[in-house]
Formats: structure tokens, C-alpha cells, sequence
């Protein structure tokens, strides 16, 4: 197989859309929160709280979905604590967003340990199962990847459906486009700025939140420390790479996921000429270029 | 319900409310400590005691601090002047590739020049590797969050890339290490058969240094009234985004330090584990002195002491020490609220 073949391999696109569907949550969540106005810098430890607490509702006997709920519902309280600290009391975005982070991370971690003191090895559950949907799931190469694949990737695509229907389709989306472009404005209409960025904030986080249970739910099926791996940062990235545009975010996410499905790929081919490090440092650039304010 | 400024907060509110971030922080790790099953009072005590509690325990908990002394201060500098610097990280790990390319026996020097040489030279590559930010943001108005937080990143599978190849100990079994550094290249100990080394003293010494330019020179003035407003600053005559360069060349060299003490003092070598995040607890250390360089010191070696502390705890009390994790960020969150009311009144309406 040369390098150009990969791209034709259906294997490879299934990978693909695998790695961008938690970035596609992660994304979408920070898009929400950036278009109303705040930055969400706790977006890596979210992750890290939603792939645990999904993933222990699960392993303690919850039901999938279930798991998919409470993942969104840690989230939202990180939101929470992040929009109050930010939004009316004002605090540094930056700062705030870094502690909870810190925060959130330490905390999934403490509680892990000390539910599963004695594990030695990570304990599996069941995860989300590919579901083919009947005749689209046939058309070759992409088929495979778009149709085949577990309910909550399908999910992360109704999810950038609805975020850009909602954001610019809806009074509600208006509402939270005008708060993040002109405040003072939304606050003149006699609309509260300080309600829409909190909700804004929640379910942006909770979004984040399911993105990281994607991981322990669907793409594996363990919890691991340090497992979110820089995925939130990415999807910071990539929100600026598609111009906090839903869509474009959309083909931000499976353009470095398909980069990082490739290289792996085209490691094994070169047979470790190139070290690998190059590859992964590749897309990382590839959106800094493109992060104008 | 609003915020309204105080006139003149007085100086007990200006203390009574740090305190009381602190005292709220160990409230709710009480909770998490009870929720453990253990006493919260014990678990406390223990912690203390393996901080402080023996000549050992404190020489370890400032050896711990060094490195978050460089890093506070790395951020400390640069979010005076309102530079966003996420990326003390990277320049940790820059600073302590240049100790090991030049401190493995390539630079034949004695002691007293090969220290000083490597700590200019990793001094430098940290400056650079903060000012590609730094133009970013001041020529196109990139966002330097976000592009110092991705070159931790990029910064860190260089490393990897650097340990695999070049820089791979041959003597390593194949483990992703450098080379020890040599003899001449090495901080001394201050206590002998303890690990606290030099690199404690040059912090301490940097810490007074960035408070002589803080609070002394016309260069920290600049920087403070950038961080301030960059607005009135400009009007004023400061050039804004000369300031901010010089922000992040001082930024990011001290933050190499860091990385340079470690692999010299305390390591030996680098591997990819040399820093547990020291560049972003370097924004608690920051946060927590209120952005003051003395501060810094003092608030470094409180984190650190609550890290050593826990880990001395955990093996005894069966609480597990990211304990120590969850502190540190309330501590820091509770901080920022505390020095908000330190300003600020809450009105309702």
C-alpha cells in the first residue's frame, strides 16, 4: 500500500471519524461558549471529569445513555462554577479557566482512586456498539466510516446540526451571538447577558463533558489517567481554525483527526524514517496559522 | 447584583481575605478527606508533618519549590503586563534541553564559566521560544493563549523526538533519556547527602532581581502600566508592544530556569517526566502571591509543602495524595474571589 492509497482505505476513514467525534463535542462545546463571550480554558479537565463519571455510571451498573447524562451533568457544574467565577463576578477567563482544569482533573482523579483503591489494572464495561444503518452503510469507503459507527459519533454530528441551526436559526441562537459580539446591546433589549453567558457556558461544558465520554464509552472502554491528552486544547484550537463557524469547526475536526489517523498509518509505511513526532506536531501548527482574534 | 469598588479597602481586609481563601480551601478538603473516611484534623497534621515536620521533610518541600519559583515568577512577570503566558511548560523543557545538549561534555569549561554559559544559553532559547508568541500577538493579534498552550505541546514531542534520537543516552537500555551532564555542569548540593541544591539560592536571588525590576525600574513600571491599561499606556508615550517583547523575553528566560535547576541540581538528565506540571502550577504559585515576586517564594514553597506533604500523608492515612492536586486548585480559585472582595463590594440591588 503507497501513501496515496491510505486515503482510498475505508479503514482509514472509520479511524478518522472515530478520533474527530470526541473533538466534534469538544469543539461544539467551546464554540458555544466562545460565541457568548467566554473563553472556556477548563475544557481539558471537563473532559477528564465526563469520560470518568460516564464511564462509573457505567461501570457501577448505570445504562450507556445513562452514563452519556451524568458525563453532561458533571460538566454543566464545572460550567457553573466557571460562568459564576467569570460572568458575574468577572474574573480573569484565563485564570479561571486554568484552575478549573487543575480542579476538575485532580478531583476525577481523587475520586477514582479512592472508589478503585485496589485496582492494578483499569476496569473494562461495555461500551457503545456500532450500529450500520441499513443501505447507506454499503457505499464504499465512506460508507463505512460515516454510517457504521457508534450512536454517540452520530450524535456528535446531530450536534453540530442543531448548534448551527439553533446559533443561526433562533431568537435564542441571536440572543447568544449578540452577547458574545455586542453586550451591551443584548443588555439594552432587556435581555439579561449574565443568564445567557451561564446557560451558554453550562451546556457548552456539558457538551465538552460528553466529548470525554466518548473516549471511556465508545473509543475504548476504560478510564485512564491522562487519557484527555491535550484533546481539549486542540478543540480551543480548532474553534479559532474554523472561525467560530459550526460547520467549518466541523471540517476543522475531521481534517486533524484524518491527519492523525494518517500518520499513524503512514509510520508504519516509512517504517520510522521520520520520526513520529513530526507527524503529530503537523496539524498542531497547521491550526496556529490560522489563530487570528 | 453588582460589583462596586471599595475607596480605600484597609489593610486588615486586604490580609482577612486571602486568609480566609486558605481557611476555605482546607474546609472543603476537609469534606473530601472525611469522604475518604479519615480525620481531617490527622490527615492535616500528617500532611504538615511530612512538609515540615523534620530537618529532611522542609529540605525536600524547598527542594520541590525551586522549580515552582521560576515558574511563578515566569508568570508572575508576564501577567503583570497582561501576557497570557501558558507556556512556562515548554519553556521548562527548552531550558532544560539546552542544559543537557551543552552540559554532557560538549563545552569542556570548569565549573564557574560552564554554569553561567548554560544558564545564559537556556535563558535564551526560553526568551525565543515566548517571543514567536509575543509576535504573534503584537504584530497580528494572535491570541497568545492559545499559542503558548499548544507549544507546551509541540515543545514536548520535540523532547520525546530529542530522547528517541539525538539526545537518547546510549548507556539508557533503550529507556527515552539523555546523557547525565558532567561533573563541571552539576549545581552543588547545599546540605551534603540532601537533595536541596543551588538551584534553591539562584531562585531566590532571581525572585529578588524581578522585584528590584518590578517595582524599581522604568521597564517594570512600563509593564505594570501596560497590564494595566495598554490604552493609557500608549497615550502616555510607553511603546506597548516593545514593553510586551521585553515581557516575554524576561518571561520565558526565567521560566527556563526552571528546567535548567532541575536536569543541573536535581536530576542529572533529562527525561520526559522532568516536570509534573510545573508550568501550570507556576500559575497557581503566581495567583496565589498575587503576582508579587517575593510572594512568589513564599507561595512556592506552600504548594510544594502541601504536594510533599501529601505524598508523606497518603502512604500513611490511605488518602490518596491527589489530594494535594485538589488543594492547590481551590486554593487558587478561592484566591482569585478573595482578591476580588478585597476591591470590590457585592450590591444587590
Amino acid at each position: 500500500m503507497d501513501a496515496f492509497e491510505i486515503l482510498l482505505s475505508a479503514s482509514f476513514w472509520v479511524a478518522a471519524i472515530r478520533i474527530a467525534s470526541p473533538l466534534i463535542f469538544a469543539t461544539m462545546g467551546e464554540l458555544i461558549c466562545e460565541r457568548a463571550g467566554v473563553l472556556n480554558l477548563g475544557i481539558e479537565g471537563i473532559m477528564t471529569a465526563g469520560a470518568f463519571a460516564g464511564w462509573f455510571t457505567v461501570y457501577s451498573g448505570g445504562d450507556l445513555w445513562t452514563g452519556v447524562l451524568v458525563a453532561a451533568l458533571a460538566g454543566a457544574m464545572f460550567g457553573l462554577l466557571h460562568a459564576t467565577l467569570t460572568v458575574p463576578l468577572g474574573l480573569s477567563q484565563h485564570v479561571v479557566g486554568i484552575g478549573i482544569t487543575l480542579l476538575a482533573t485532580s478531583l476525577t482523579y481523587f475520586t477514582y482512586r479512592l472508589l478503585l483503591p485496589e485496582v492494578t489494572s483499569p476496569p473494562k464495561i461495555e461500551p457503545f456498539q456500532p450500529v450500520a444503518i441499513p443501505g447507506l452503510s454499503d457505499i464504499p469507503v465512506i460508507g463505512q466510516a460515516l454510517f457504521n459507527q457508534t450512536p454517540l459519533t452520530y450524535l456528535a454530528f446531530a450536534t453540530v446540526a442543531l448548534t448551527a441551526w439553533v446559533l443561526y436559526r433562533t431568537p435564542l441562537g441571536l440572543a447568544v451571538r449578540a452577547v458574545g459580539e455586542n453586550p451591551s446591546a443584548v443588555e439594552a433589549q432587556g435581555i439579561s447577558v449574565t443568564a445567557i453567558r451561564i446557560g451558554a457556558v453550562m451546556v457548552g461544558s456539558a457538551l465538552m463533558a460528553i466529548g470525554g465520554a466518548f473516549l471511556t464509552m465508545s473509543a475504548f472502554n476504560s478510564f485512564f489517567f491522562e487519557m484527555i491528552n491535550g484533546r481539549g486544547w486542540i478543540a480551543i484550537a480548532l474553534v479559532v481554525f474554523g472561525s467560530w463557524r459550526p460547520g467549518k469547526a466541523l471540517i476543522g475536526a475531521i481534517l486533524f483527526a484524518a491527519f492523525d489517523a494518517y500518520q499513524v498509518r503512514l509510520q508504519q509505511l516509512t517504517g520510522g524514517v521520520v520520526p513520529y513526532q513530526i507527524f503529530l506536531m503537523m496539524p498542531t501548527r497547521l491550526s496556529a496559522k490560522q489563530l487570528r482574534y | 447584583m453588582r460589583l462596586e469598588p471599595k475607596t480605600a479597602p484597609s489593610l486588615i481586609v486586604t490580609l482577612l481575605y486571602p486568609v480566609a481563601a486558605i481557611l476555605v480551601t482546607f474546609a472543603i478538603t476537609a469534606l473530601l478527606v472525611l469522604a475518604a473516611g479519615a480525620s481531617p484534623f490527622s490527615v492535616f497534621f500528617l500532611v504538615w508533618k511530612g512538609a515540615a515536620g523534620s530537618q529532611f521533610a522542609l529540605l525536600e518541600t524547598l527542594t520541590r519549590a525551586t522549580p515552582l519559583i521560576f515558574t511563578g515568577l515566569a508568570v508572575a512577570v508576564a501577567f503583570r503586563a497582561k501576557l497570557w503566558n501558558i507556556g512556562a511548560e515548554a519553556q521548562l523543557y527548552i531550558g532544560a534541553v539546552v542544559t543537557v545538549v551543552l552540559g554532557t561534555g560538549a563545552l569542556p569549561l570548569p565549573s564557574f564559566i560552564l554554569i553561567p554559559v548554560i544558564m545564559v544559553a537556556a535563558m535564551a532559547a526560553g526568551a525565543l521560544l515566548l517571543l514567536g508568541p509575543a509576535i504573534l500577538k503584537t504584530r497580528f493579534g494572535v491570541d497568545e493563549v492559545v499559542t503558548t498552550l499548544l507549544l507546551n505541546f509541540i515543545v514536548l514531542l520535540f523532547v520525546s523526538m530529542l530522547l528517541e534520537g539525538v539526545l537518547k543516552d546510549p548507556m539508557g537500555m533503550g529507556w527515552p533519556q539523555s546523557s547525565r551532564v558532567i561533573a563541571e555542569a552539576q549545581l552543588p548540593r547545599i546540605v551534603q547527602g540532601r537533595r536541596l541544591h543551588y538551584g534553591f539560592v539562584i531562585a531566590i536571588v532571581s525572585a529578588v532581581i524581578i522585584w528590584i525590576i518590578m517595582k524599581k525600574t522604568a521597564l517594570g513600571y512600563e509593564m505594570r502600566a501596560v497590564g494595566h491599561n495598554p490604552q493609557a499606556a500608549s497615550f502616555a508615550g510607553i511603546p506597548v508592544n516593545r514593553v510586551l517583547m521585553k515581557t516575554a523575553l524576561l518571561s520565558g528566560g526565567i521560566a527556563a530556569l526552571a528546567g535548567f535547576s532541575e536536569v543541573s541540581g536535581l536530576k542529572g538528565n533529562l527525561t520526559l517526566d522532568l516536570s509534573p506540571g510545573y508550568g501550570y502550577t507556576g500559575i497557581v504559585v503566581a495567583m496565589l502571591a498575587m503576582l508579587n515576586p517575593i510572594g512568589v517564594v513564599v507561595s512556592a514553597i506552600f504548594v510544594a509543602g502541601i504536594f510533599v506533604g501529601a505524598d508523606a500523608m497518603s502512604r500513611t492515612a490511605g488518602v490518596p495524595s491527589y489530594i494535594a492536586d485538589v488543594m492547590v486548585a481551590t486554593s487558587l480559585l478561592t484566591m482569585v474571589v478573595a482578591l476580588l472582595f478585597t476591591r470590590y463590594r457585592l450590591r444587590w440591588k
